[in-house]
Parts: C-alpha cells; sequence; structure tokens
C-alpha cells in the first residue's frame, strides 16, 4: 500500500517538474538542469554509501574524469558528442575499479581518504598540465548539447529520470539486496555464498559510470570544463550533502536533495554571502535531527 | 566407516608470535554432532573461522565430502557446501525476516534482478521449520534477541549445506528457547548433515553431541563422549583447577557505616517497553552488594541510570548528595565508577596505555602506587603491560576492564556481569581477585550477575532482580532456600 502510494508521489513529483517550463523563466530552467546532473552523481554516490556501505568522499573524481575526458576529446579531436559521452563514462568506469581495489583492501577511514587523495590527484594534474587543460580557469569546448533552455531541460531532465530508474531498480532488485547485504557484514555475506568483491566491484563500475556520464553531459551543457564545476572537493561534499541529506539508502532521495541545494542556494541569494552558510545550517539540522533524511523523515518508525 | 563430510587435519594458526591454533585434526561424519569445546582463548573460535576461510589457516587441511577446501575464499566453501550460525547478527534495516531469509536463498548473480517464485516458497518454509512464521513480516530490530538467533540459524540453513558450524548455540538464551534449539540442531542430525557446536563447556550441549573435542591453549585436549571428557583429568584441570572459594569474611554492618549509595522508586522505559519499574535499593559504605537477575531483567539498565546514562524516574542519592542532572562524567569522576558489560576497553591502545588513561586524574606517584597494587591484585596485566587490549584474552580483558575502573579510585564500583562468556578457569582467577580486593581495601562494590555461583561468595547482600522490579532482599546464605529455586 505504502509502497503504491510513494510510487504514485513519485509519478506526481516527476510530472510536475515535466509541466515546469510551461511556467518558469529559463533562467529557473537553467538551475534545474545543473541541479539533474548533480542528482545523477548524487544518486550514484548513494549506491555506494548507501547499498555497498563504502564511503567514497571523492565522487567528483568519477565526475570530473567523465567531464575532463569528454571535454579533452571535444576540444582537441572534434569527437563528436555522443562518442565524447561514452569515452568519458568508460574513463569514469576505470577510475571507479581503481577507487575499488583499494576499496576490497582497506577497512574503516583508510578508504575514504584514499577517494580523498584521487580528488586531489586529479585537481592537481589538471592545474599541473594546464597548457593541455586549460587549468583552474578552464577549457571552452566547440560543441553543446542545445542553446536551447528547453531542450537542455528536457536532456537532463530524461537524463535524470532514466538514471534514477535504472538506479532505483537496480537497488530494488535482488542483485541489490545482495549488495546491500555485502554492505552491512561482508563476513556474513560471504558465508552465504556471495563473492563480496565481486559485488562491490560491480557496484563502483555502475557508481561511476553514472557519475562519468553525468560530468560529460554537464560539460556539454555548460559549454566548458572547469574544476570549480566538476572536480573540485567542494562539489563532491555537495552530491555527498544532497545524498544524506534527501536520505540514505533510497536513491531517490539523493536527488531531492540535489535539488533542495541548488533551489535553497537560490532562494536564500538575497543573503548574499550569507546564503551558502544558511543552506550549510540547514543541511547540518536536517542531518543531526533528522539522520534519515528527507526520506527517512517521511517513513513510519518501527515495524 | 561412512565418510566424514567434514574432515580438518593438521590445522594451525598464528596471529604474530601467538600460536591460536595447533595441529588441531578432527572429523565429522553424515548425521553427528560434534561439540568444540575450550575456555575463552582456546582458539576454538579461531577453528571454526578456519573451517570457513573466514580466518585463513597457515597451515593445514579441510575436506568438505572429500573436496579440499582450506585457503578457499569464504564465498567458496559457503557453496561448496558449509552453512555458519554467527552468534550476532546484523540485520538489514528495512528488510523482513522472509527477505532476510530470501536473500541467503538468491543465486550469486550481477544479473539476475528478481528472486523466482520458489525462493520465496522455500523461504516461507524455512520460517516455519526454524519457528518464524509469525513474525516473518517483521523487521528484525524489532524481534526479541532468540527470534534474531533464529533467523541466524535460517540462514545457514537456507542452502541446505552439508556441514553446519554454530557458534555458542544457546548464549543468552532462556530454558524453553535452549529446548526448541535443540531439538533444531538435533533435527539437522536426522537429515544427515554434520554439524559443528563450538561452546565454552560440555555440559551446554552434553545432551546434544555425539562427541566432544576438547581444547585448550590451542591444542587438543581430549576427545571421546561427552562424560569421557568430562571425566578426564586435563579437561577438569582446565575447568575446575580447584574449587572455587567461598571464604567467608565477617559481614560488614551497614548501618554503622551508613548509605553510600540510594535509589528509590527508580524507574526507566524504552519508548514503549517498561526496563525498570519502581526499583529501590541501598548499598552501605564498604558493602559488597550483588543484583542478581537472567538476561533482560534490567540490570544494565539499572547501572546505566545510576550513572546517569539512560534517563530515569525516581531518586537517586551517592555520597548525600543527589546525582539528578550531572552528566556521567561528573558522576564517574565523584567516585561511582562503573565496569560495563561490554568492558569498553581502547582496543588499540597497549594495557599500560588504558591504566594511565584511568589515572588521568591521579598525581604521578598516587598512579604509580594504585598501578603496583593492580599489578598485584592481576598479576598477568603486569605481563601484558605492552600488548594492545584487542589482543588480550576475554579473561584478560574484563579484567584489565576492572583495573582501569579501580584505577579512578572509585568509592563504589560497579561491575556489570564480569563473568559474561568467560570460561571457569577464569571466572575463579576472577573471583580470586575480587576476594582480594573485598579484602584488602574498604571499596563498596555493587556487582550486577547471572551466574549465580560466582555472585553469592562475595556478596554481604543480595537483590534479585526480575522483569523489571526487585522480587528479593536478603543474605545469601537465606538466598539458596528463599530465591534459589525461583531464580535456578
Amino acid at each position: 500500500m505504502l509502497r503504491s502510494r510513494n510510487a504514485w508521489l513519485a509519478m506526481a513529483a516527476l510530472l510536475a517538474l515535466y509541466l515546469l517550463p510551461i511556467w518558469v523563466s529559463g533562467y529557473v530552467l537553467g538551475l534545474l538542469t545543473v541541479a539533474y546532473y548533480y542528482a545523477v552523481a548524487a544518486m550514484a554516490w548513494d549506491l555506494l554509501f548507501g547499498f555497498a556501505g563504502e564511503v567514497n568522499f571523492g565522487p567528483s573524481f568519477l565526475v570530473g574524469l567523465g567531464a575532463y575526458t569528454a571535454a579533452l576529446l571535444n576540444h582537441y579531436q572534434g569527437t563528436p558528442i555522443w562518442l565524447c559521452l561514452i569515452a568519458g563514462a568508460a574513463m569514469a568506469v576505470a577510475g571507479g575499479v581503481v577507487l575499488a581495489v583499494p576499496a576490497l583492501r582497506l577497512r574503516g577511514p583508510y578508504f575514504g581518504l584514499v577517494t580523498l587523495v584521487a580528488v586531489l590527484l586529479l585537481q592537481n594534474m589538471i592545474v599541473l598540465f594546464a597548457g593541455f587543460t586549460g587549468g583552474e580557469i578552464g577549457m571552452d569546448i566547440p560543441d553543446v548539447l542545445s542553446i536551447d533552455d528547453h531542450t537542455n531541460y528536457w536532456y537532463a531532465l530524461g537524463f535524470m529520470t532514466i538514471s534514477g530508474a535504472l538506479l532505483f531498480g537496480l537497488s530494488r532488485s535482488t542483485a541489490g539486496l545482495i549488495l546491500q547485504a555485502s554492505g552491512q557484514d561482508a563476513t556474513e555475506a560471504a558465508a552465504l555464498g556471495f563473492n563480496v568483491a565481486k559485488h562491490k566491484m560491480a557496484a563502483f563500475c555502475i557508481s561511476a559510470l553514472f557519475s562519468g556520464l553525468a560530468g560529460a553531459m554537464l560539460v556539454f551543457y555548460l559549454g566548458t570544463a572547469s574544476v570549480g564545476t566538476v572536480v573540485d572537493i567542494a562539489v563532491g561534499v555537495q552530491f555527498i550533502i544532497a545524498a544524506v541529506l534527501g536520505g540514505r539508502r533510497t536513491i531517490i532521495g539523493a536527488a531531492i536533495g540535489s535539488i533542495f541545494l541548488i533551489v535553497a542556494g537560490e532562494v536564500l541569494r538575497p543573503l548574499g554571502e550569507l546564503s551558502t552558510f544558511a543552506v550549510s545550517a540547514i543541511a547540518l539540522l536536517v542531518i543531526l535531527f533528522f539522520p534519515g533524511g528527507f526520506l527517512g523523515a517521511l517513513r513510519p518508525r518501527g515495524g | 566407516m561412512v565418510a566424514p563430510l567434514l574432515e580438518v587435519s593438521g590445522l594451525t594458526k598464528r596471529f604474530g608470535g601467538l600460536v591460536a591454533v595447533k595441529d588441531i585434526g578432527f572429523a565429522i561424519a553424515p548425521g553427528e554432532i560434534l561439540g568444540l569445546i575450550g575456555p575463552n582463548g582456546s582458539g576454538k573460535s579461531t577453528v571454526m573461522k578456519c573451517i570457513m576461510s573466514i580466518v585463513r589457516p597457515n597451515a593445514g587441511s579441510v575436506r568438505i565430502a572429500g573436496t579440499e577446501v582450506a585457503g578457499w575464499p569464504t564465498h567458496r566453501i559457503a557453496r561448496a557446501g558449509v552453512g555458519i550460525v554467527f552468534q550476532h547478527s546484523h540485520p538489514l534495516p528495512r528488510q523482513t525476516v522472509l527477505e532476510h531469509i530470501e536473500i541467503a536463498l538468491l543465486p550469486d548473480s550481477l544479473l539476475k534482478l528478481v528472486a523466482g517464485r520458489h525462493v520465496a516458497e522455500r523461504a516461507r518454509a524455512i520460517a516455519a521449520r526454524v519457528g518464524l512464521d509469525r513474525v516473518m513480516h517483521r523487521l528484525p530490530r524489532t524481534l526479541p534477541f532468540a527470534d534474531l538467533r533464529r533467523l541466524e540459524l535460517a540462514k545457514a540453513i537456507a542452502r541446505n549445506p552439508k556441514v553446519v558450524l554454530v557458534d555458542e548455540p544457546f548464549a543468552g538464551l532462556t530454558g524453553s528457547e535452549v529446548a526448541d534449539f535443540s531439538a533444531l540442531i538435533a533435527s539437522f542430525r536426522a537429515e544427515g548433515h554434520a554439524v559443528l557446536l563450538v561452546d565454552h563447556n560440555v555440559k551446554g550441549v552434553a545432551a546434544l553431541v555425539d562427541r566432544v573435542f576438547a581444547m585448550y591453549l590451542g591444542e587438543r585436549v581430549a576427545e571421546g563422549s561427552a562424560e569421557e571428557v568430562m571425566r578426564n583429568e586435563t579437561v577438569r584441570a582446565v575447568y575446575l583447577g580447584g574449587r572455587m572459594e567461598t571464604a567467608a569474611r565477617p559481614a560488614r554492618d551497614a548501618a554503622t557505616r551508613g548509605v553510600l549509595l540510594s535509589v528509590e522508586k527508580l524507574s526507566v522505559s524504552y519508548g514503549k517497553a517498561q526496563a525498570l519499574d519502581d526499583v529501590t535499593l541501598h548499598v552501605g559504605a564498604g558493602e559488597f552488594v550483588s543484583v542478581v537477575g537472567l538476561n533482560g531483567a534490567g540490570k544494565t539498565t539499572l547501572f546505566n541510570a545510576i550513572c546517569g546514562l539512560v534517563a530515569s524516574t525516581g531518586a537517586i542519592r551517592f555520597a548525600g548528595a543527589d546525582l539528578r542532572g550531572r552528566t556521567p562524567a561528573r558522576i564517574a569522576r565523584g567516585g561511582l565508577v562503573q565496569c560495563p558489560e561490554s568492558r569498553e576497553l581502547f582496543g588499540d591502545m597497549t594495557v599500560r596505555e588504558n591504566l594511565d588513561l584511568g589515572g588521568q586524574h591521579l598525581t604521578r606517584a598516587a598512579c604509580a602506587r594504585q598501578l603496583a597494587w593492580l599489578f598485584e591484585l592481576f598479576p598477568i596485566l603486569a605481563t601484558r603491560q605492552r600488548q594492545t587490549a584487542r589482543t588480550l584474552s576475554g579473561g584478560e580483558q574484563q579484567m584489565l576492564a576492572i583495573a582501569r575502573a579501580l584505577m579512578m579510585q572509585p568509592k563504589l564500583l560497579i561491575l556489570d556481569e564480569p563473568t559474561l562468556g568467560l570460561a571457569p578457569v577464569i571466572l575463579e582467577q576472577l573471583s580470586k581477585a575480587l576476594e582480594g580486593l573485598r579484602l584488602t581495601t574498604d571499596i563498596t562494590v555493587l556487582l550486577g550477575e547471572q551466574n549465580v555461583t560466582f555472585a553469592l561468595p562475595h556478596a554481604d547482600r543480595v537483590y534479585v532482580l526480575e522483569h523489571t522490579r526487585i522480587v528479593w532482599e536478603g543474605s545469601p546464605a537465606r538466598f539458596a532456600e528463599e530465591a534459589g529455586t525461583g531464580y535456578l
């Protein structure tokens, strides 16, 4: 009963998002477009954190890999967009495998540190080879998805809807269940005959795939790739806050959290410098008092 | 002779310099139950983990129905036909009991996204078999302890393993639950599974096992029927060592020395569940008071309420002052120190560092004096000073926990279930240390225990806590005739 009610709520919310362009300005659509790409990265992060039980402090490593791979190919080779997207996603998956190797060997905070270092390394490489990558200023790319606000909005919303449906379905599938069991207690999962390494590795690859794709799509929307929008630690933190704010182990919550963060930042813009502070404070309060996040607060307690 | 389903030989495991398991070998035939027993630190759990490759053995062979599996990854050994029933469960937060059993039935596949219909049917059948059918749509965290153990059992047998390993099958269960579990385990035997029960002592599993294999300090000490092993000289020496001494000391007259701790009408509830109901008790200065009660009676809640760790209603006065509104840290600094059931040692710190932390507020000289005294009380800790707390055996950890609490020079020491999970031989060492403590110092002790034989000898006075209430109070001498029958 509850499940069907939630499904209806989700459908209604999505419908509202699809109808939104009728009422709002191009500026708002632009904001939401970015929010949707961020939402995909946040949902992909929740697959790792909420289900595989791996805390990746560097989601922007995967996003950044996808983004810069696509941007470099397009900038230097003039590779068509669709090929750039595939290449970006593939590079991110390779990065996900690289991250997964230490994750399966290290326990506790050490893996988290590795993921942080990965972001810093990527960021440093980009800055170091500024002549090639555009460094801190960023890099223009000749192609964009579209110059029309509405078309861009549809691309992003469609991408988020499909990614969300896939990730959510996966999390609710039997493979998702095994992944969750592996994240909860790896020894016990192995004793039940599950190859924990295989399931976690798959989760890393899937998370990386969507993260990389989101990064690549984002640069083709923005028309530029810069450290500040796709690689910086602060960007990664935003994905993490979004996922935790929306509700761990829900996938959909991560999307809600992302949209909330960007919309709240905009609504509070009149506060000027204070707006970031205000958004952070709200996020902190929610995490402190509703550790289950937005969706967790809706869920009936007990059983 | 039927070919054994599980065959272990020459199994050896070293942790650094410590040889935890030394050349252990045994075999279990289809339809046989073997009891693997040994006191804490004897290596019996390590043997079980080695069979399952949760810990990789350094040497030796493990054969499942003739197939050599030593050193294989755990999931492959599980698939070769070994199921393990863990003592503690870590259930998923949002899945029901039935879904947990279903997980155990799923194929190890990344591509299979929907479970077949037979999975749900089989899961229901298994739930019914282990007695979970009435709660199968509930979330595990809402279940009582015994049902969580049933769930672990259900998961372990879901794939019909040839060999079932059970870690401490009856720990924390009541009498009738023990009977249920025994019947379940006996039914595995009837179906031709090979079963390994790992437990502390023979007595607990004697009624169920066909054979017993006894270990001590990583080595085999005896093997045979339960009676034979219980008669075995070495086993008796390991377990009994000597009789537990009940040296009487003149009872201290609490009245003349004044009351140190008084608890009036204390009640605690966790949400809907009442954990402590209108409890009143007093501890006189210098007295040794035991609170006995079964698991779940409310002992830990009582102590946590006294120490300010859980919210309560009622009055608590300590050394003449009201404790209400004080932080747990302030209460502890005031001389009311608890040594909790879970020990709460700093696992990565050495024995010495743990003790020094307890003595933070002392002057250097006082700290040294206190340390010297404690090393006299617990000589084993003196030899283990540089070892990290995590690597100590259960008994040694308990001694360290008590010693750390004593470093704070408490006026009143609360000991919550110090015997939890300890083998008899350790209990005796612990008992001697408590006796030493009682005879050489003026300390006041409030002891919570499930183990009556441990709790009574030291006590000046005894309270019986049953289902959240105090139901009896009196001297240990009167306990046996007045409250003993009801309790045991």
